[in-house]
């Protein structure tokens, strides 16, 4: 029989507790909770984005009805505890529900604190705490009417941008000299003030509210400096109350919060506080980080593990407010006995003051430039000596790091910070999974923590993590195999094929011993590739199967499940009938989105996958064919109006691309292929950016290859010079024929010419006579079975039959008794 | 109470491929593997709801066309989690045709 654990309060700090406490123990207790208001639990932090119309309420939930299902909590909102019997360990709720208890958890969190005020008992007098003041807010603003919020703190200042955001005058009533005077200093405090004032918040310090006057409801507003004003809600942010009632009424010890010791234990050692109601060794926190702390040492000891106990936190602040960065922690001011690092630009509104006692941080705040606050907590929170770094340290990390050329500054980087963004995984947990899990390289980091999983641009980071997790036994990961599946590298691979005969992805998976029969979507994809470069199409069946779902149906996936259709535009060069054409498509498709894409071309995004089908029909009767904007493979050719039109241009560049794109469209390369065409140096095609860029001069043609504008931009390297546009068509066949050959899969031609060197691919190609005659032709030979049309061709073989449901017709199907 | 629903002959599922099955606005997939064996699922990746009839087939898994996840078709548990799933439906095969019981 389980243990039975009932909650008071179904807020962050409770459901933070419970979640902790399935980290450790999922079984141990059967668990309750009592929600007062009518949600699920939801991140009270984001309520100004939900005031600012920033965020829905949606977005905010944190633990969905789902959550509660499939962890078999049973949760009773809108209902509330009244009296707890802890000499019987049984709790009476306000619906009249009695259940018995083994552990009791009171999160309940705290109140709006509104100060006696002439006329505060008028309704639409409020505090901003909960999702139904948000509400309140919302319906009852108006913007012939001011809104008035008191109190210049942190919640104060969101609430006041929130409701100035629909254009409501606001009037903001603080009553000392500076705004945030809690976390802020007072040159902070200016630039603040001044940011805010261009949001439309009108500030009057030192200043309190003389009386609130109306029928019924809030009319009228007048203030201690004489002044007053018509308005219709005044928001009180003053602070808050800790829930103590039903503790104390229960018997247990109260002074400002709920008494709890280090393990978050009450007077009562079966009844543990948790959370803005709780009270530590004389401090209450009304922030979340705070109460994540202590949750996570609650949640030990209710799952039965010894731990050091809760010690304090330091309190730090972000302002939640969308466009300004603001941090503060510690004793912000100091005193006579410290020294303060200050660098202040009031220009750009950056300033950063360090307070410093005995060579350790004690103190600090950020405004608009926050993104060192994690590394000054760290380096406060550990109390490092920083001594050696107080001349640089107010430049930050980056630059710290760059001018110590470690290159190599993880190890600065607290376990809490945030690697990899797509994913929302931090350090810790990615130290913690190499360690217990034992993982040994990147590629199993990886697949299981999917850190760098997505776009890949923090894998640096996840290998310096490993590296250093690992000390000794780290080997790297040269040698390992392309996938899981196998421990072979691409080089081997293409040389098993290359002396090897096969017919199919499978038989290459069995002769180089794959883990498993059918590979996944790292290996399959590029096997195939390998394959029909070796062969060509007319004697390897590109395998549809092995392909992506965007180089399998011929269009680009979008996150709702629809497609988008780009025809080719050769050479970005168009006409009246073909835009009037396509517009009739788009028009007699319903497209929801045309867009002009970065390579010259109509993006028409929003295509449902049946219609794809008869889409392509009307797109190949109007002469289109596939733009094979999914493809790996050639995509566009840029090209700028070159010496047709324009007055600086020497070569005709808009002919030039479109021939280009017509003896080169349909080949499959390695990763997606991008070529540009500028008709003089001023490059208006960006062509160095490019896979291969062409510039003109008035001598010929410049060659460019291996640019990319992707994450990492990379501007191409110059190959060679040629005289006219026969021998430029010559080059680049060559040039796209050995990057096929040569690159291994998924390996875009920045990435293969920082593998194999610029001057290797001279050697190969410009220093070898008859190589460009030798790979130009077996471009050639390529494109003769390459170049059809995917649209017309899957059309024409039933392909894509499949591409509409089976729509189940239930009175046509004769239905069977279940077995 | 659930009963057996004629979908399609098996033969129109393409091997190593899926079709969509929609009934009562829901959307089911329907696979076959390299062995002909015949899975149904839920067409909602519990990751980012990824449309999962558009994914990779490998053995007896799904790879979501969105984050790649790894979905178990005969379970419809997610690779290397144990918490979230996706629906599945029993499928049998009468004479070449697909049974679905909903």
């Amino acid at each position: 029989m389980k243990e039975k654990l009932i909650v008071i309060g179904n807020g962050m700090s409770g459901l933070r507790t419970i979640e902790d406490l399935f980290d450790i123990k999922k079984d141990k207790y059967d668990i309750t909770i009592f929600g007062e208001e009518p949600h699920y639990n939801y991140n009270r932090i984001m309520l100004s984005y939900l005031l600012s119309g920033e965020k829905t309420f949606e977005d905010t939930i944190i633990n969905d009805k789902s959550w509660y299902i499939e962890n078999n909590i049973t949760l009773f909102k809108g209902d509330k505890i009244i009296s707890i019997n802890k000499d019987k360990k049984v709790v009476t709720s306000q619906n009249g529900k009695e259940l018995s208890y083994d552990k009791l958890l009171i999160a309940s969190g705290s109140t709006s604190f509104i100060p006696k005020t002439k006329g505060s008992e008028l309704l639409n007098v409020i505090g901003f705490r909960k999702k139904s003041n948000s509400d309140t807010i919302l319906k009852i603003i108006s913007k012939d009417k001011a809104a008035i919020v008191v109190g210049g703190g942190l919640l104060g200042l969101e609430a006041a941008y929130g409701i100035a955001k629909h254009g409501v005058k606001t009037i903001l009533v603080h009553r000392s000299e500076s705004i945030m005077s809690q976390q802020l200093d007072s040159c902070a405090g200016e630039l603040l003030q001044k940011k805010l004032e261009s949001c439309g918040i009108e500030f009057k310090l030192n200043t309190k509210i003389e009386k609130i006057s109306g029928n019924k409801i809030v009319e009228n507003v007048s203030f201690t400096d004489g002044t007053s004003i018509e308005a219709n809600i005044v928001v009180f942010a003053t602070g808050i109350i800790p829930n103590t009632s039903l503790a104390k009424n229960s018997g247990i010890e109260v002074n400002k919060g709920i008494i709890v010791n280090d393990f978050l234990q009450t007077s009562n050692k079966d009844i543990f506080a948790i959370g803005e109601c709780a009270e530590h060794k004389g401090n209450t926190y009304g922030l979340v980080a705070p109460l994540y702390e202590q949750a996570k040492f609650c949640a030990q000891k209710l799952a039965g593990i010894e731990n050091s106990g809760y010690k304090g936190s330091i309190l730090s602040t972000r302002l939640k407010i969308s466009g300004i960065d603001l941090f503060s922690a510690g004793n912000y001011l100091g005193n006579n006995n410290c020294e303060e690092l200050i660098l202040i630009d009031k220009q750009m509104g950056i300033y950063k003051k360090l307070v410093i006692y005995k060579d350790k941080i004690i103190g600090i705040v950020l405004y608009g430039e926050t993104s060192d606050a994690s590394w000054y907590l760290k380096l406060f929170k550990e109390e490092t000596d920083i001594s050696d770094l107080r001349s640089k340290i107010l430049f930050g990390k980056l630059d710290l790091d760059k001018n110590t050329q470690t290159g190599n500054n993880i190890d600065l980087i607290s376990d809490s910070e945030e690697i990899c963004g797509c994913n929302g995984i931090n350090k810790g947990v990615i130290v913690s999974a190499i360690k217990e899990k034992g993982l040994k390289t990147l590629n199993e980091v990886k697949n299981c923590t999917k850190a760098g999983a997505s776009c890949g641009s923090c894998l640096d980071l996840v290998q310096q993590i490993l590296q250093n997790t690992l000390g000794d036994n780290y080997q790297s990961d040269i040698s390992e195999g392309i996938c899981p599946c196998c421990e072979v590298s691409h080089k081997k691979i293409k040389e098993c094929i290359k002396n090897n005969d096969f017919t199919n992805v499978y038989d290459v998976f069995e002769k180089l011993s794959w883990s498993n029969k059918d590979g996944c979507i790292k290996c399959r994809p590029a096997i195939n590739y390998y394959l029909l470069v070796k062969y060509n199409d007319d004697k390897y069946k590109n395998d549809k199967r092995s392909l992506l779902i965007n180089d399998r149906v011929f269009a680009n996936i979008q996150k709702d499940g629809t497609y988008s259709v780009v025809p080719r535009i050769w050479g970005g060069v168009t006409s009246p009938r073909e835009l009037k054409a396509m517009a009739d498509i788009a028009v007699k498709y319903n497209v929801p989105t045309v867009k002009f894409t970065g390579g010259q071309r109509l993006d028409m995004l929003g295509v449902k996958k049946e219609q794809l089908s008869p889409m392509w029909k009307d797109l190949n009767d109007a002469g289109f064919v596939s733009g094979q904007a999914y493809a790996k493979g050639l995509r566009t050719v840029k090209t700028c109006v070159g010496n047709v039109w324009c007055r600086f241009g020497t070569q005709d560049a808009m002919q030039t691309g479109i021939d280009i794109e017509k003896f080169t469209w349909g080949s499959w390369t390695p990763h997606k292929f991008k070529v540009g065409v500028s008709g003089c140096p001023r490059n208006c095609a960006e062509s160095t950016i490019k896979d291969i860029g062409v510039i003109a001069v008035d001598s010929g043609w410049e060659i460019h290859i291996a640019g990319n504008g992707g994450i990492k931009v990379r501007v191409t390297d110059f190959l060679c010079k040629v005289k006219n546009n026969e021998e430029l068509y010559l080059y680049i066949k060559a040039i796209m024929q050995f990057y096929r050959e040569d690159a291994y899969y998924l390996e875009r031609t920045a990435h293969w010419i920082e593998r194999v060197g610029l001057e290797y691919i001279k050697n190969i190609l410009l220093n070898t006579k008859g190589n460009v005659i030798f790979y130009a032709k077996r471009f050639e030979e390529s494109q003769k079975h390459a170049q059809i049309d995917p649209w017309k061709e899957s059309r024409k073989n039933g392909f894509t039959k499949e591409f509409s449901p089976i729509v189940l017709d239930i009175k046509d199907s004769p239905s069977f008794e279940a077995l | 109470m659930k009963t057996w629903i004629k979908i399609i002959n098996q033969e129109e599922i393409p091997i190593m491929g899926s079709r969509v099955l929609e009934y009562k606005n829901q959307e089911i997939a329907i696979f076959k593997n390299r062995e002909n064996k015949i899975f149904a699922i839920n067409n909602i990746c519990p990751h980012k709801s990824g449309k999962l009839s558009e994914g990779l087939v490998h053995e007896n898994f799904i790879t979501c066309p969105l984050h790649s996840w790894d979905i178990n078709l005969s379970t419809g548990q997610v690779l290397n989690e144990d918490v979230t799933c996706s629906n599945i439906y029993e499928i049998k095969l009468e004479n070449n045709i697909i049974y679905i019981k909903l």
